[in-house]
């Protein structure tokens, strides 16, 4: 079910990533994107997954993964030793973003990190209107089991690259099938409109 | 019990019967002195297939053998990795070409310290030449030559079976499509090598020992052996593990003895084992085999440490640990998964739960063995392939 909906995410980070070039995968799952990535971009794909389950399934799937926790086990990876790392809906996930975040570029040359957006309209609509935490199809955990602890927009998001000098090279909105550049000239009415954000930086 | 005498002549008879080969090229030792016309005994599992791409070698571990499977011909028991490797199992010989080697200075048919020195016509006792765990790949690397297999599917080994693929994949970094080094260390550590010591301390301090010349005599420190045993048994089972296993049981007995027999079963169980392991190991062999585990550090014999060791390498490597082994530790499994990210080699790592300690790797695991099997498989597939083109 999972790997249904993420499917368009993957498809979008994928156009985003050149072909034979060196990727790691954080929180790869049980290594969908890995795969999609070696067959269709001929990438050298690496995941880090904490999931034993799913580090089973991704070695079945002969693809590349060390089992362990992002959150303290980055810095394994030396730095600019991958072209590229993505981070697909897990940001929000950590204890310390912001440090996770730097981790990342360093280990990448570029960074991608999708996000699900808190300032999607019915995420907003859920919380104003009904004065209950939004529980959605991006989000569908409730208050008490939810893994996400920084929930943020993709507005805040792009706030926080300017605050931090992090070079914002294109940021894509998904909504259902559809996919859009978001600008700062657009940014407030993507924010409200995507489901999904995907930031390509560093 | 039969008299160890005899036992050791029935040995000697059945050695006589198993595959060997004689490696005639000379053989530099890292100690200095050069080795040549000496016996490696082997056995093989499964086929060869045509295209040679199916063979797998298996190091095995301080205390144990070639025979990985089926019936050890010698002690008429299971071989000691018979849980992941036979036919339909995660190592399937029904699919692959399996071989294993004896380590030189071991004592099952392979190069070892019971060897006849043909200067003095008697066994070398501790004249036997101070081996490494280099030493003992080197000398395995001639039997792939001999069975004309130029690269391995894959090379697999736990404890100082792993240290030896470190070892053979540091040396030889083109001979392996894929690697699995499970519960094992790039170097020994200060614990370990205590623990090793304790094991020499213990046979040495039998008197049956006489410096190693106790071959002469046919005889055996089996006293001090049986202790070296027992340490070694306590190091890979886990507390947990020991406490679910035996706790404060007692052997056979309603209440305690007051005496010094073994009451308890966990001491019951320590003796068996001691004693069942100086049947069929050579004492010498333990102190020859544990000292090279010593002297083992992969990132000392490169200047740029660990990382230096695995430069350009093509290796596919799946590092397994268990999380309540003790003895090579999730962190030393880890310390080798780092190295080998930092330089750039294609690595998996995976951390079994378990609360079996270190001997996991030789038990029904069923989180491992399935993590092994669908490794080797997926290897096999992209091995194939990638001979195709």
């Amino acid at each position: 079910m999972k790997n249904l909906k993420m499917k368009k995410e993957f498809k979008v980070i994928a156009d985003l990533l050149p072909n034979n070039t060196r990727v790691l995968d954080i929180g790869c799952g049980d290594g969908s994107l890995m795969h999609l990535l070696r067959i269709e971009k001929n990438i050298e794909v690496r995941g880090l997954e904490l999931n034993q389950d799913n580090v089973k399934e991704c070695i079945y799937k002969g693809l590349p993964v060390i089992q362990g926790n992002a959150e303290t086990e980055l810095h394994q990876f030396p730095d600019k030793s991958f072209d590229y790392v993505v981070l697909s809906q897990t940001l929000q996930a950590f204890y310390e973003p912001e440090k996770v975040l730097k981790n990342l570029l360093r280990i990448g040359k570029s960074v991608i990190i999708s996000i699900p957006n808190f300032g999607y309209w019915k995420v907003r609509i859920k919380l104003l209107l009904f004065g209950e935490m939004p529980v959605t199809k991006t989000l569908p955990n409730t208050w008490y089991n939810t893994p996400n602890l920084h929930m943020c927009t993709i507005k805040d998001l792009f706030n926080f690259c300017d605050e931090k000098n992090i070079i914002i090279k294109k940021v894509v909105g998904v909504n259902e099938n559809k996919t859009s550049l978001i600008k700062k000239s657009n940014l407030e009415i993507k924010n409200l409109f995507s489901k999904v954000g995907i930031f390509l930086i560093g | 019990m039969p008299s160890l005498a005899g036992l050791f002549f029935w040995m000697n008879i059945k050695l006589e019967n198993i595959k060997k080969l004689d490696v005639t090229k000379p053989l530099k030792l890292d100690c200095g002195k050069i080795i040549k016309d000496f016996p490696i005994a082997y056995e093989t599992y499964g086929k060869l297939n045509d295209n040679k791409d199916n063979a797998i070698l298996v190091f095995h571990a301080l205390t144990g053998d070639q025979f990985v499977t089926g019936t050890n011909p010698i002690t008429n028991k299971e071989g000691w990795w018979v849980t992941a490797v036979g036919p339909g199992r995660a190592i399937d010989t029904n699919k692959y070409f399996v071989i294993c080697a004896n380590v030189i200075g071991g004592c099952m048919g392979s190069f070892g310290p019971k060897d006849i020195n043909p200067v003095t016509k008697k066994p070398y006792g501790l004249d036997f030449p101070v081996i490494t765990i280099k030493d003992m790949v080197k000398a395995q690397e001639s039997l792939l030559e001999h069975l004309g297999i130029k690269k391995l599917l894959c090379a697999t080994g736990g404890s100082m079976g792993g240290m030896q693929l470190l070892q053979f994949c540091a040396t030889f970094p083109d001979k392996a499509f894929s690697a699995v080094p499970i519960a094992c260390s790039s170097s020994h550590s200060a614990q370990n090598i205590a623990l090793n010591e304790l094991a020499r301390q213990a046979i040495m301090a039998d008197p049956v020992w006489d410096n190693g010349k106790y071959v002469l005599k046919n005889s055996q420190p089996k006293n001090g052996l049986a202790v070296a045993r027992m340490v070694g048994h306590i190091s890979y089972l886990s507390e947990k593990g020991m406490q679910e296993k035996f706790g404060r049981k007692l052997q056979e007995k309603a209440d305690y003895e007051f005496s010094f027999n073994a009451d308890f079963q966990v001491e019951s169980y320590l003796r068996h084992q001691g004693y069942a392991f100086v049947e069929r190991f050579d004492a010498n062999s333990v102190l020859y085999i544990t000292r090279a585990m010593d002297y083992f550090d992969l990132s000392k014999q490169f200047k740029g440490g660990l990382v230096e060791a695995f430069k350009n390498q093509k290796t596919k490597f799946l590092i397994i640990s268990f999380s309540s082994d003790w003895l090579y530790t999730t962190k030393d499994n880890k310390d080798i998964v780092i190295a080998l990210n930092a330089s750039g080699a294609d690595v998996s790592y995976s951390e079994i739960v378990t609360d079996k300690g270190h001997d996991s790797f030789l038990l029904d695991e069923p989180e491992f063995l399935k993590t092994l099997k669908g490794f080797i498989d997926s290897m096999y597939e992209k091995f194939k392939n990638e001979k195709r083109i």
